[in-house]
């Protein structure tokens, strides 16, 4: 890419200007951005979400699902989501599943939630012992952070889901 | 037509500077997404999905003593300039209020609660995102309110919850805790010494990334960086926040270093540059946004560094809210072409800068060596 301001150099430094609300991009040779009075900041981490999308295509055509495989709630196909990166609905997740477990590992490095326990209305016996788990262990940390406030208020989230006696 | 200057500070109150290392960090924002049981996601969501989420939600949050009475605005019913001071005062994302042509999506919303620093978007990406944005480094604070309003939220709505995945979020990088924290600094003594590439790098090894002032996508612009959590599967959100508080500490301490090597080898250069971006601000006649958030990032190390006696970082915090361009134009009461807007930009900040933020050169005691041979 040449400097939008000389024409010549090539372009290392990618100003976005907001002007008036309106957003405008110039990118400009290293020579043209000192004269600008810019400094080159470094490259930010991007996230490659699309280039860990794009990979799964090729690397594991066995896994991959096929583009028409389609989630029966939302209509959305493995396809559309390797193009958006955005799912259609819940339902995607139970849908995608074997295929996006491989993607949450490479993405989080790992697959199991191990935060806040959602309890849903009229909860198994195994939903509620999980809840309480995650309660008893925020507890743990409110108290060593002697955080008094917040651990009261735990210990009465979990006496309203601890059976009786 | 919904009347934001009923509500002018609004969302405000972390400007005020108050928290831990409020200089160095200028906020805190914690969110957590969530969505609903038997709706598409943000992006797939029709019109009747859109609108239960809203009802869903509007019932809930009445319901529950963290949200408060709170003030609910529905994009479409906000006037196009007040839109654009809510993305302004960052209690709006871009994607909420839609774009330029086609206006908000259908059943966008925002609930500023009665608690000011926490709020709610609604038919966002996701569904709910529930928001605090505070003063300083407080991510404990942050992070309470937000967990408070999402249990009692989560009494009453049906969660999108999977047992081995979490709270299911329409973008496969947020799932899980669907928490992201994020704490705005400001780091030019890293940036003047060349180190900040380093610690940048440092940040990505250990979990974190770093985006511009408006987030995702953004530049960085007079030298304030956004260090956030890059997962948020496989941790508790205690263990997000405490790490994400931990390593920011660490960069504080970074920077704080770094300034003390620019006083002690290039004291001359730094003062020069610190007092010419002050005079630039103090009486220029017109100024840029990018112009002014470089100028103001010298004068917000010299505040800092104690170089400009008399300067609040609240005062420079305005500053940087109030010279938006809509928040110019809501000043005016008008819409305001770029060069008037600078214009404007300038006339604002003299005027700051002279009510609250005059610093007399020499009172900082050493800097005055000709005057005093």
């Amino acid at each position: 890419m040449v400097c939008d301001n000389c024409g010549a150099g090539d372009a290392v430094v990618h100003l976005t200007q907001i002007v008036n609300n309106e957003m405008s991009t110039f990118h400009l040779c290293e020579k043209c951005a000192a004269e600008k009075g810019l400094e080159t900041a470094p490259e930010p981490a991007n996230f490659p979400l699309t280039d860990f999308l794009a990979q799964m295509g090729q690397e594991d055509t066995a896994q991959t699902p096929s583009s028409e495989e389609r989630c029966s709630f939302c209509g959305l196909t493995f396809a559309d989501f390797r193009e958006t990166g955005r799912l259609g609905c819940p339902h995607c997740y139970a849908t995608f599943e074997p295929h996006l477990r491989g993607l949450l590992r490479r993405i989080h490095g790992g697959t199991q939630h191990m935060g806040k326990v959602y309890l849903p209305p009229d909860p198994s016996a195994t939903e509620m012992e999980k809840r309480l788990e995650a309660l008893r262990r925020k507890l743990q940390r409110a108290v060593d952070a002697e955080d008094f406030e917040r651990a009261a208020r735990i210990r009465d989230q979990i006496r309203t889901l601890e059976p009786a006696g | 037509m919904e009347d934001l200057t009923t509500i002018p500070d609004y969302g405000l109150s972390w400007l005020e500077a108050s928290g831990d290392h409020a200089d160095i960090v200028l906020s805190t924002r914690v969110r957590l997404a969530r969505n609903l049981q038997g709706h598409a996601f943000g992006p797939r969501a029709r019109v009747n999905d859109r609108e239960a989420v809203l009802r869903r939600f509007r019932e809930s949050a009445a319901a529950s003593s963290n949200a408060g009475k709170g003030t609910l605005l529905q994009m479409a019913d906000v006037g196009v300039r007040a839109r654009r001071i809510l993305l302004e005062r960052r209690l709006v994302s871009r994607d909420l209020l839609g774009d330029a042509d086609k206006g908000p999506p259908l059943g966008a919303a925002v609930l500023l609660t009665d608690h000011d620093p926490l709020s709610v978007m609604i038919n966002e990406e996701d569904h709910l995102r529930i928001q605090s944005l505070v003063s300083g480094l407080r991510l404990q604070d942050a992070w309470s309110m937000v967990d408070r309003l999402d249990e009692d939220l989560g009494q009453d709505l049906p969660y999108a919850y999977h047992h081995e995945f979490g709270f299911l979020t329409s973008c496969p990088t947020n799932v899980g805790t669907g928490l992201r924290a994020s704490v705005l600094m400001h780091l030019p003594g890293l940036v003047l010494t060349k180190e900040i590439g380093r610690v940048l790098q440092g940040l990505a090894q250990v979990g974190l990334t770093f985006r511009g002032l408006y987030g995702e996508g953004s530049e960085v612009v007079g030298n304030f960086f956004q260090v956030s959590n890059q997962t948020t599967l496989g941790k508790t959100e205690e263990d997000l926040v405490d790490h994400l508080d931990k390593i920011v500490r660490q960069v504080i301490e970074y920077e704080t270093k770094a300034r003390q090597t620019l006083l002690r080898d290039a004291r001359a250069v730094t003062e020069d540059k610190i007092w010419r971006a002050y005079g630039l601000l103090r009486y220029a006649r017109t100024l840029s946004f990018e112009e002014l958030m470089n100028l103001l990032s010298g004068v917000r190390l010299g505040a800092s560094l104690k170089l400009l006696p008399g300067l609040r970082v609240y005062t420079l915090n305005k500053i940087m809210i109030f010279t938006q361009p809509a928040h110019l134009e809501q000043a005016a009461s008008r819409d305001l072409p770029p060069i008037e807007s600078d214009a404007h930009r300038a006339a604002y900040v003299r005027r700051i800068l002279a009510t609250e933020g005059d610093v007399q050169p020499g009172s900082s005691g050493d800097d005055d060596d000709s005057a005093r041979a």
